[in-house]
């Protein structure tokens, strides 16, 4: 029984990640063909570096997922207070309605934002499809899990705390950032970390959002596989695929670091 | 009134529609030792809250030194909390959770540095400057607290259950240090308490709380020697109390005897509480008691013996040091001062019969013994 079932996980992984596993191998491979190894090279991510369009791209993902980490975690930080003061009743609503966006099929969500932007365009004329817009939506799909991020450091926090900074000559908004700010801290930080990471592997609502001007890495690999196709898009892959892993493997262990934490306190 | 700090009159406070503070007013003196007594939901942590600013009353006015005070925002109040669980900042040491309040008000380091020096020794805590709170035991966090209310040289200091998160010994001496503390500063403490013998050992005055409204404000003596009706009485130390009838002034019937008292003032044959401590009554043989009762059952306590008697199916608590087995025929002798009488109140025939008396149901109904936090929202109390 126990060897199946270790054929069985075996099975699981292989399933799960050959295929990247393939990408990784001939983003190294010293031919154009995909079939066939012909001998390691880094030459692919050599022209990667050179490639124009791949690093206009490359600028512009990091610019958007930095930006709307930032702008989503004020928000989403503000958000959380706000909805952990309110009565439970209220709370528990607005959590719900937190939620949807998370399950909420990406397509539908890109589809809607850009039927959004489209309209606000033919009305106002502002808001014309490029970084802007690109920027929008990732600031909007990231506000939620910022809030889910936040919420529990709220939860654990003494609720009288607040309340003895005021108590002690603290303005609300002082009480907020010399006492409340530096309990939840762990919390914004590991939401910031989170908004980044889903900013960087964003595809399907970045294809929609982002119009012609502004294109996410994601966005241009697509554009590239639909011309030609080129071992570079392996590479470039390769370094999201590392970098998205990387991001998610800290905050995974921001975490668990926390987890310990609690228990230790009881 | 005199010297008054602090005065509520005609508070009324509701929470989701539930009436939680009824037509309050009460009036507290500079320099003195108040304590709020109640069972838990009786309102008093709520009027705490209000003085500190917390809680916004529905209606009525608070006044500090004759200010009405209503729309002061909490910060910006001459008073300073002990809150039940300390609410210490865990980010900073103690020495900067000391200094927190004059940080606030941007006062120079050298003042800062001197004025917690001096708090720390005021509760025994030289040398703990840089131990992180977390590393604290509960009473060291709860001096720390202390020092840092009293840092911002408040002139009222509230105090909500402070010491109900600790264990009995360690109480008992918190307790101590409270009262000289209170007594050398010379400021006005208001303590919220449910623990009755707390409120006896530590007040100058105890307000005794229920069901939103003041059921009898006055010294410990009084409280406990005059309770006002039914639920003071019961509430505070054990209480026997029978229906009777006042037949003139001095004179009282129950059991279908009459006894001599030190009462006035009531109408002819009106219908009373009357009130006998445990402590007070004195056991004779048989014969030669007031009434006779059978021993039904008897707990040693240490210091007396509780026990329990049968007096024509009314049972009553006697604490004595004499010993009386189960089942043994005694009689009882009262004499005027041992008998109290009050006027009948809505809480008439619901306390002072200890017929179904056991001290493990007691416990259970008591919410306040078990203090798990519960999570979520809506107002404490």
């Amino acid at each position: 029984m126990k060897k199946l079932s270790k054929i069985y996980n075996a099975l699981i992984f292989i399933f799960l990640y050959a295929p990247i596993l393939v990408l990784i191998v001939f983003s190294f491979n010293d031919s154009k063909s995909r079939v066939v190894w012909q001998g390691f090279t880094t030459r692919w991510y050599g022209e990667l570096f050179q490639d124009k369009v791949i690093m206009e791209s490359l600028l512009t993902t990091l610019e958007v997922a930095v930006l709307s980490a930032l702008f989503a975690t004020i928000i989403g930080t503000l958000a959380a207070v706000g909805i952990y003061s309110m009565n439970r009743k209220l709370r528990k609503t607005m959590l719900a309605v937190n939620n949807i966006p998370m399950v909420n099929p990406e397509i539908v969500t890109g589809v809607s934002l850009m039927l959004v932007f489209v309209f606000v365009f033919r009305a106002t004329g502002m808001l014309q499809m490029g970084f802007g817009t690109l920027l929008l939506s990732h600031i909007t799909f990231n506000i939620p899990y910022v809030v889910l991020q936040v919420m529990p450091k709220l939860r654990q926090m003494d609720r009288h705390m607040y309340e003895a900074a005021l108590d002690l000559g603290c303005s609300p908004r002082r009480a907020f950032f010399r006492v409340v700010l530096p309990e939840i801290l762990p919390g914004v930080v590991t939401g910031a970390l989170m908004a980044f990471t889903l900013s960087l592997d964003d595809f399907v609502i970045s294809l929609f959002t982002s119009g012609s001007t502004a294109q996410t890495l994601s966005v241009t690999i697509y554009a590239m596989t639909k011309k030609r196709v080129s071992p570079k898009i392996n590479a470039l892959s390769t370094l999201l695929f590392g970098a998205v892993l990387l991001l998610l493997i800290i905050v995974n262990l921001r975490q668990m670091r926390d987890m310990k934490k609690q228990k230790k306190h009881g | 009134m005199e010297n008054e700090i602090i005065r509520l009159q005609n508070i009324a406070v509701s929470f989701d529609g539930e009436r939680v503070l009824d037509d309050l007013s009460l009036s507290i003196r500079d320099g003195e030792f108040v304590t709020l007594l109640g069972p838990s939901g009786c309102g008093k942590t709520t009027t705490l809250r209000i003085i500190g600013g917390f809680v916004t009353p529905d209606a009525g006015d608070v006044f500090f030194d004759g200010k009405r005070v209503n729309d002061l925002p909490a910060h910006k109040r001459r008073v300073n909390t002990i809150f039940q669980r300390y609410a210490l900042f865990p980010h900073l040491n103690v020495y900067e959770n000391v200094a927190f309040g004059m940080r606030v008000q941007k006062k120079k380091n050298a003042e800062i540095r001197q004025t917690v020096e001096r708090m720390l020794e005021l509760v025994n805590l030289k040398g703990f400057e840089k131990r992180g709170v977390g590393t604290l035991s509960g009473g060291q966090q709860q001096r720390v607290a202390i020092a840092r209310a009293l840092a911002n040289n408040p002139s009222v200091l509230l105090l909500d259950e402070p010491l109900s998160a600790l264990d009995l010994k360690l109480r008992k001496d918190m307790q101590g240090e409270l009262k000289n503390i209170q007594k050398s500063l010379g400021i006005t403490f208001l303590y919220v308490t449910h623990d009755q013998e707390e409120a006896l050992s530590l007040s100058d005055t105890i307000v005794v709380m229920d069901g939103g409204r003041i059921q009898q404000i006055g010294s410990p003596q009084d409280i406990y020697n005059e309770p006002e009706n039914a639920f003071v009485a019961d509430f505070i130390g054990e209480s026997n109390i029978l229906d009777g009838i006042m037949h003139e002034d001095y004179l009282v019937e129950f059991f279908g005897r009459r006894f001599k008292c030190l009462d006035a003032g009531f109408g002819p044959r009106e219908p009373v509480d009357v009130v006998i401590r445990p402590e007070d009554i004195d056991i004779v043989e048989p014969e030669k008691g007031h009434l006779t009762g059978t021993v039904t059952s008897v707990t040693f306590k240490g210091v007396h013996y509780e026990t329990i008697v049968d007096f024509k199916g009314f049972k009553w608590m006697i604490q004595t040091t004499d010993f009386h087995g189960e089942g043994s025929v005694i009689g009882i002798v009262l004499n005027p001062e041992d008998i109290h009488i009050m006027k009948k109140s809505a809480y008439s025939g619901q306390f002072g019969d200890y017929s179904s008396y056991s001290e493990e149901f007691d416990e259970m109904a008591d919410p306040d013994i078990d203090l798990t936090q519960e999570d979520g929202g809506g107002e404490e109390e």
